[in-house]
């Protein structure tokens, strides 16, 4: 067998350009698509880890039958003594941190402009306000028991002019289907990198929307991290109480993962058309060699080699030249996603809700990813291949001995 | 004893509505150890009966006997087993694998055929002196001159020690030194190896080495009979 692989080799080498043109050619498709594979799941995880630290939490314990797209601030709609209910869930092992989260939905007006925002009730010292105090990038955190300030998303600074301490007026619903309108100070402005949330949530301290919302001792919901998310699950299960419901990560990001299977679905549709368009390349080319060898494959049969060995070597020289070409391009593909990977693209504010993707999207190139490009790359140019091949191998000897194909 | 023989054999090639009888009813008979020459003009069916004998192709009629086994029943796979160990070809045009050196193109026959690395090395080594190529055994067909490819040739058809050498016209492309060279060296071949060497040309320089002269005209032998 090590002797078909050596002819092979050696073929590929008499016309070295065209062979190493051929390579370049699935090198670069190869090199493109780890960029994109790299591109896709570093956009998804971002999303992902972006909703768990500031949308969704591991797991969030709600009232039964609470849709969180209406804002509800009806009592029964809400879970009441939260701190209480926070407290025990928090001393669960698998738990690291549980607090209360109040939301409501409301209008932020400054002279005469007027945006609509979600007011988030945060407890100030609760771990999971992390991402907004490590984000802060001006002004002072919010005190628990601040009765006028605010805490604004750059995206929203920058439209309405704002900065810290800025004044602002604030429309917020209320439990009993009224508005309560209120002056508010910017106590700060952060950014957690994902705009399409930056731009709309409004952090007040939980006790003053609670008063300013009427809601009195309630909450939206109980926003649980835990220390491993993959436990979620069993401490769901572990959680129970009369009337809440608790939700993991995985229902909750229901969304985001159909669309990551959509995109990972998307990418293996780019893969087949860009690798299936470098296999072509090569199939040419070895077309070509079919062409040229003619003779020399009549003189192999002439010897005594079967169909089947004719159509190995040639296979040989397709497998040497995928390989070759996945050779040249994975290390570029790897440089680029690790270049990617530490400088990010920029993509701004993509204006889809529901997903909170980032800012910038880093490259994250996962082995899994990378092994399945290039595996599926070899396999579907030997595929592609096996059509010059089997055009080899079906050459009748003695008109191939005359150079006929 | 017979190594090859052809009972009343026919080949008709088509081309579109057109036919040509390139054989008509050819009976031959090749005992083993025979050196005998094809000859007639261009078109009279030297090549095709060669190409029969040789299993690389298959009489529209007729029976191909090798070594008693009527070949016409075998499929392509089973000829080219037959032709692997039994069967070694000389082409007119020198038929080297240009990618290999001559060592390795007298080499290759043997791998098809599964010998181990110490008995192909041993063969190939044997056969190299004996065509007078040992010197130039790293040497690819472009660096060598025609004669010395037709004697890389020669060397390949022997390594499987084959009942039978097929060659067409040998010395068509070599000049007459060159040719007088393969012709001498696949006489001396075949009278110390014993091997069957049957040979078409039309060449009157190379008809002089022949034991045996079948001549053919019209896709028909016309003529068998001694040569020298």
């Amino acid at each position: 067998m090590i002797n078909y692989f050596r002819l092979a080799y050696r073929n590929l080498g008499r016309n070295r350009r065209r062979s190493a043109l051929s390579a370049l050619a699935l090198g670069l498709g190869v090199a493109l698509l780890l960029l994109m594979a790299g591109f896709f799941e570093g956009e998804m995880r971002s999303a992902m880890e972006s909703s768990l630290r500031l949308q969704s939490g591991h797991l969030q314990v709600r009232p039964v039958g609470y849709e969180e797209d209406k804002l509800s601030l009806a009592w029964e709609d809400l879970i009441e003594n939260p701190e209480q209910v926070a407290a025990q869930i928090a001393t669960l092992e698998a738990v690291a941190d549980a607090a209360p989260r109040l939301m409501a939905s409301g209008i932020l007006t400054v002279r005469d402009e007027a945006v609509g925002v979600q007011v988030l009730g945060v407890d100030p010292a609760s771990a999971s306000n992390a991402p907004y105090r490590e984000g802060l990038l001006s002004g002072s955190f919010l005190e628990a028991d601040d009765r006028e300030g605010i805490l604004i998303g750059r995206p929203l600074a920058e439209a309405l002019g704002l900065s810290a301490g800025s004044k602002v007026n604030l429309l917020v619903n209320t439990s009993d289907g009224l508005v309560n309108e209120q002056a508010f100070v910017v106590r700060g402005v952060y950014s957690t990198a994902t705009p399409t949330l930056d731009k709309l949530v409004v952090l007040m301290p939980l006790a003053k929307t609670q008063t300013i919302t009427g809601a009195q001792n309630r909450a939206s919901i109980i926003f649980v991290l835990l220390k491993d998310r993959e436990q979620a699950p069993v401490v769901a299960q572990a959680i129970q109480g009369k009337n809440i419901e608790v939700k993991t990560w995985q229902e909750l990001n229901q969304l985001l993962i159909e669309t990551e299977n959509f995109s990972n679905a998307y990418l293996l549709l780019l893969n087949l058309i860009v690798l299936g368009v470098t296999a072509t390349v090569i199939v040419n080319t070895l077309v070509m060699a079919v062409f040229e060898r003619t003779r020399e494959v009549g003189i192999l049969a002439a010897i005594g080699m079967k169909g089947r060995q004719i159509m190995t070597l040639f296979l040989a020289e397709a497998g040497f030249l995928a390989l070759g070409g996945i050779g040249f391009g994975l290390p570029i593909g790897w440089a680029l996603c690790a270049y990617f990977g530490k400088k990010g693209f920029y993509i701004g504010d993509l204006g889809i809700t529901g997903m909170a993707f980032g800012e910038r999207i880093y490259t994250y190139l996962t082995l899994e990813a990378a092994s399945s490009l290039l595996i599926t790359a070899l396999i579907l140019t030997l595929l592609a291949s096996l059509y010059p091949a089997i055009l080899a191998a079906r050459l009748e000897p003695v008109e191939a001995l005359h150079g006929k194909n | 004893m017979e190594v090859a023989k052809v009972t009343d054999v026919t080949r008709v090639y088509k081309v579109g509505e057109v036919e040509t009888h390139a054989l008509n009813g050819v009976s031959l008979s090749i005992e083993a150890g025979e050196f005998t020459a094809l000859v007639g003009p261009s078109g009279s069916g030297k090549t095709t009966l060669l190409q029969l004998l040789g299993c690389l192709d298959q009489p529209t009629s007729g029976k191909v006997f090798i070594n008693g086994k009527d070949v016409t029943q075998l499929n392509r796979n089973q000829r080219a087993d037959l032709r692997k160990g039994a069967i070694g070809f000389v082409f007119q045009f020198f038929a080297l694998i240009p990618t290999l050196t001559a060592y390795e193109n007298i080499e290759m026959p043997l791998l098809l055929l599964g010998k181990k690395p110490s008995e192909r090395r041993q063969r190939v080594m044997e056969l190299l002196d004996a065509v007078g190529m040992a010197e130039r055994a790293h040497h690819r067909p472009d660096q060598l001159s025609g004669g010395e490819q037709q004697r890389v040739a020669v060397a390949r058809a022997l390594a499987p020690h084959p009942l039978m050498i097929l060659a067409d016209e040998p010395t068509a492309n070599l000049d007459t030194d060159n040719g007088r060279q393969v012709m001498q060296i696949m006489q001396k071949l075949n009278q110390e190896t014993k091997t069957t060497f049957i040979f078409a040309t039309h060449d009157p320089r190379v008809i002089q080495y022949a034991q045996r002269v079948v001549t053919l005209r019209d896709g028909k032998i016309v003529d068998d009979g001694n040569g020298k």
